[in-house]
């Protein structure tokens, strides 16, 4: 684990022993770190570890407390993010904030638009630069369509314009990955590939190991905001990786405890939602784990906001123990026993401005109540209690639950819904955007509900997962049941075959 | 730091309830005939109306709706009390009956907003042109004032020579009523949850549509009781009682930290909010302010009360920012050795 200042270029952009205090809180320790032209360097590391804050610090969002950011080797200070876009430092987040009704090239030169006489915007000159971008991009965008209705990938890719537009050599891609479909991947692999020929310095950041290896060189890790190690790829294994993040040998990623099904608890009887879903059919039983795997936009989560109640259903009908479910009730299916992770945590799996506490005691309104009341003490001792059981790393209970990384955020959702004591435990995507260690900790946590007698149907697009946990794999392909998969006969071709259509079920 | 929210809400709390003793103690001292108890019954008379309409809007705003129609409401109430008396009915018939229009308004207002899905400013500010509309054409311009004398005694009469109105009492009744609703039942938790975001309210399995249809139906029964106090008490049923005044109720709650987009807020706040603008009022009338000055007033307020509260939360992110920008890594999990 050595500083590989030896090679050949020197570093455009530089750390050096760079610490970052927020009150108490130490969320940078002595971090150095070098960005070369023309190569991808990745920074790994849990949630919590100091990546976010390093980001900010390059972005001059934060200044740092000792140490330097070096500019072609020269110390310089950022008062701003706008001097370190003025140096060619752009970052891209995960999610892009565009302006809906302004067109891409718009967008592209919002607030600083070539001019013609008496100060009219020249949209001949923005087109055209626009479209130089795209082309040195290889994307194929039309500047003049409006960002309202782009994919989350089409509008990175208009920040990455955005970015070259400014001659930005160094790129910070933040989770660019996290929202992304495979192809998408693929396609955002193919812009980074063509930004490193022209020399860009581009620094990546991602929770999906295997893009790690497949796209950088170099990769700096950091844990607890202290600096492990920068080294090259090559030769290194994913174990390696996950090695230096944790900090310890991760147990299993997909601890599967086999348990033999009990009876049905979960059955969905030719569920209908026009024009989403179409006769969907399936049962889960106590102790399963039942993957959902499809492309995005085949139904899966739709299904589940209707089993659950949050959407109506035109047809079918959804049994929980044997108990009918109303349409479009999602007070009474968790009377029945059925919970819900949603896909979306900051936006429906929970309220970011409320505490930790009282996110988790909104499923409990209707059982922690004494005398009409709230039961305070009972909903602290509930929170709490769940809280603690799921190792929720937080100050205070009472904190907002928007305090907290993804993965904590993540473990709240599940304490909201495990303190219900669910029989039907229905998943989505319940680890995205979540580091691997608190990724192992979930798939534990699922296993063990399982062979606790709870009925989990998990939908996740990540394939290792479902292949690794589910017994059975259910295949959605545009809004239709295409396959049901026995956990010995699951794989990648297999599953995939069936969720592109390509295979008769 | 306790809850954030909660914390920035009792501080903002506090700043009004602060500013409304000050204004009490410097009434007291400097301004001719605040003191007497009889100005202070009127003052406490005058403002009741508001803080009536107040106690279900205070719950509106923290579901992040509002209900402009309320003071229409209160007027149409009037009216139509005034145009049965005219007919000869007795009091306690039309009492119900107002009352019943009034939850009938609310049920207009909920249902547009949530069956269909119209935001609530639209369709009140519709509503609150169609109710009062509706009470011009119930009672023409008449005025009504020949009410049963005992019923005008006690909306407008106080205590013996105390400075406590009849009305105070069963007011209070029901400040203690929508206090607990708010902050100690489900029913007020989950109201939080509705405002801060209706979506992760919904996927907890709260009956949003039901819970918000429930609180235009209160907002529409004791806006008609306003109007039913407003009436006997100015002993004057009008089309055109108490317009106007959901403008001085939006004020109050506003200033009393309720925010506007929903989600915090304490009824505590909102009530020293409606008592800090009566309190206000009340001065200016007896320093012969004009009521067209007044109003310029309590419209100055009401951006007012909605610029405090933002520069005292940013004051505290300001002073939390260091804080909050960066998750603290907090203590792991023990680690064996690497």
């Amino acid at each position: 684990m050595t500083h590989p200042s030896d090679t050949g270029p020197a570093p455009v952009l530089a750390l050096r022993d760079v610490s970052k205090s927020f009150g108490a809180v130490r969320a940078l320790r002595d971090v150095s770190l070098e960005l070369f032209p023309g190569e991808v360097h990745a920074l790994a590391g849990e949630n919590g570890a100091g990546k976010s804050t390093l980001i900010k610090t390059l972005a001059g969002v934060h200044r740092p407390d000792a140490g330097q950011v070096l500019l072609d080797g020269e110390p310089v200070v950022f008062h701003g993010p706008g001097d370190a876009r003025d140096a060619g430092i752009a970052v891209i987040y995960q999610e892009p904030t565009l302006f809906p009704d302004l067109s891409i090239a718009e967008n592209i030169f919002m607030g600083r638009q070539p001019r013609r006489a008496l100060g009219r915007i020249d949209h001949k000159a923005t087109h055209s630069v626009t479209a130089d971008l795209m082309r040195r991009l290889g994307v194929d965008l039309d500047p003049d369509r409006p960002a309202r209705g782009l994919s989350i990938a089409d509008q990175q890719i208009v920040e990455i314009a955005k970015a070259l537009s400014f001659d930005a050599r160094v790129l910070i891609m933040d989770e660019p990955t996290a929202a992304l479909t495979g192809s998408e991947v693929a396609r955002l692999f193919g812009v980074v590939r063509a930004l490193r020929e022209e020399g860009a310095a581009v620094l990546f950041i991602s929770h999906r190991l295997e893009e790690i290896f497949q796209i950088c060189r170099r990769v700096t890790t950091l844990r607890d905001g202290a600096w492990i190690s920068s080294e090259l790829l090559d030769g290194m294994t994913e174990d390696d990786l996950v090695r230096r993040m944790v900090g310890r040998d991760l147990d299993e990623l997909y601890p599967k405890q086999e348990v033999t099904p009990g009876e049905v608890a979960l059955s969905v009887r030719r569920l209908t939602r026009e024009g989403v879903f179409t006769d969907v059919s399936f049962e889960v039983r106590r102790g399963e784990i039942v993957g959902l795997a499809g492309l995005v936009g085949a139904g899966r989560t739709e299904v589940a906001r209707a089993v659950f109640g949050v959407d109506r259903w035109d047809a079918g009908e959804v049994e929980v123990d044997g108990q009918a479910l109303v349409n479009g009730a999602p007070s009474t299916a968790m009377a029945a026993g059925l919970a819900l992770v949603p896909e979306d945590r900051r936006a429906q799996g929970l309220v970011m401005d409320m505490s930790i506490e009282r996110n988790i005691g909104l499923t409990g309104l209707r059982t922690t109540v004494k005398a009409g009341l709230v039961d305070r003490g009972a909903e602290r001792s509930r929170s709490l209690d769940w809280a603690v059981r799921l190792q929720v790393k937080y100050a205070r209970i009472a904190d907002a639950v928007g305090t907290l990384s993804g993965g904590n955020q993540q473990k709240v959702v599940l304490a909201k819904w495990l303190a219900t004591g669910p029989k039907v435990l229905i998943v989505d995507e319940p680890t995205r955007g979540i580091d691997v260690g608190t990724k192992a900790e979930v798939h534990r946590l699922l296993s063990q509900l399982a062979a606790d007698g709870v009925a989990v149907l998990m939908i996740s697009s990540d394939l290792p997962e479902v292949l690794g946990m589910a017994d059975r794999v259910l295949v959605m392909h545009e809004g239709r049941l295409t396959a049901e998969i026995p956990r010995a006969e699951a794989t990648e071709e297999t599953v995939m075959a069936a969720a592109t259509g390509r295979a008769a079920a | 730091m306790a809850d954030s929210s909660l914390s920035r809400a009792v501080r903002w709390d506090t700043v009004v309830g602060a500013l409304l003793v000050v204004v009490l103690l410097l009434s007291f001292g400097f301004v001719d005939g605040f003191g007497n108890s009889l100005n202070l019954s009127f003052l406490i008379g005058n403002t009741l109306p508001i803080a009536l309409i107040a106690l279900p809007m205070t719950l509106l705003v923290v579901a992040g709706e509002i209900d402009l129609s309320v003071a229409s409401t209160a007027g149409l109430s009037g009216a139509v009390m005034g145009a049965l008396w005219n007919q000869g009915m007795t009091i306690e018939t039309i009492i119900p009956i107002c009352l019943v229009l009034g939850v009938l308004c609310g049920l207009v207002n909920g249902l547009l907003v949530t069956r269909l899905g119209l935001p609530s400013l639209a369709v009140t500010i519709g509503t609150m042109a169609a109710y009062r509309g509706i009470a011009q054409i119930v009672l023409g311009s008449d005025a009504v004032t020949d009410f049963p004398s005992q019923y005008l005694d006690f909306a407008a009469g106080r205590i013996g020579d105390t400075f406590v109105p009849y009305a105070l009492l069963p007011f209070l009744v029901l400040l203690a009523i929508a206090v607990v609703a708010l902050h100690a039942t489900p029913f007020g938790r989950a109201l939080f949850a509705i405002g801060a975001s209706e979506e992760a309210a919904r996927f907890a399995g709260i009956r949003v549509k039901r819970q918000k249809l429930l609180l235009f139906v209160l907002t529409g029964l004791l806006s008609s009781l306003t109007g039913i106090f407003w009436a006997l008490h100015y002993a004057s049923a009008r089309y055109d009682n108490a317009t106007g005044l959901e403008l001085s109720v939006v004020a109050a709650v506003l200033l009393g930290g309720i925010d506007f987009d929903g989600g915090k807020g304490t009824l505590g706040g909102a009530v020293a909010g409606v008592f800090l603008l009566g309190a206000l009022q009340n001065v200016m009338s007896l320093q012969d302010v004009s009521a067209q000055s007044q109003i310029v007033v309590t419209g100055v307020l009401l951006v007012l009360s909605v610029l405090g509260p933002r520069v005292a939360r940013q004051i505290a992110v300001a002073r939390a920012g260091r804080r909050a920008a960066a998750p603290p890594p907090l203590p792991k999990t023990p680690a064996p050795t690497s």
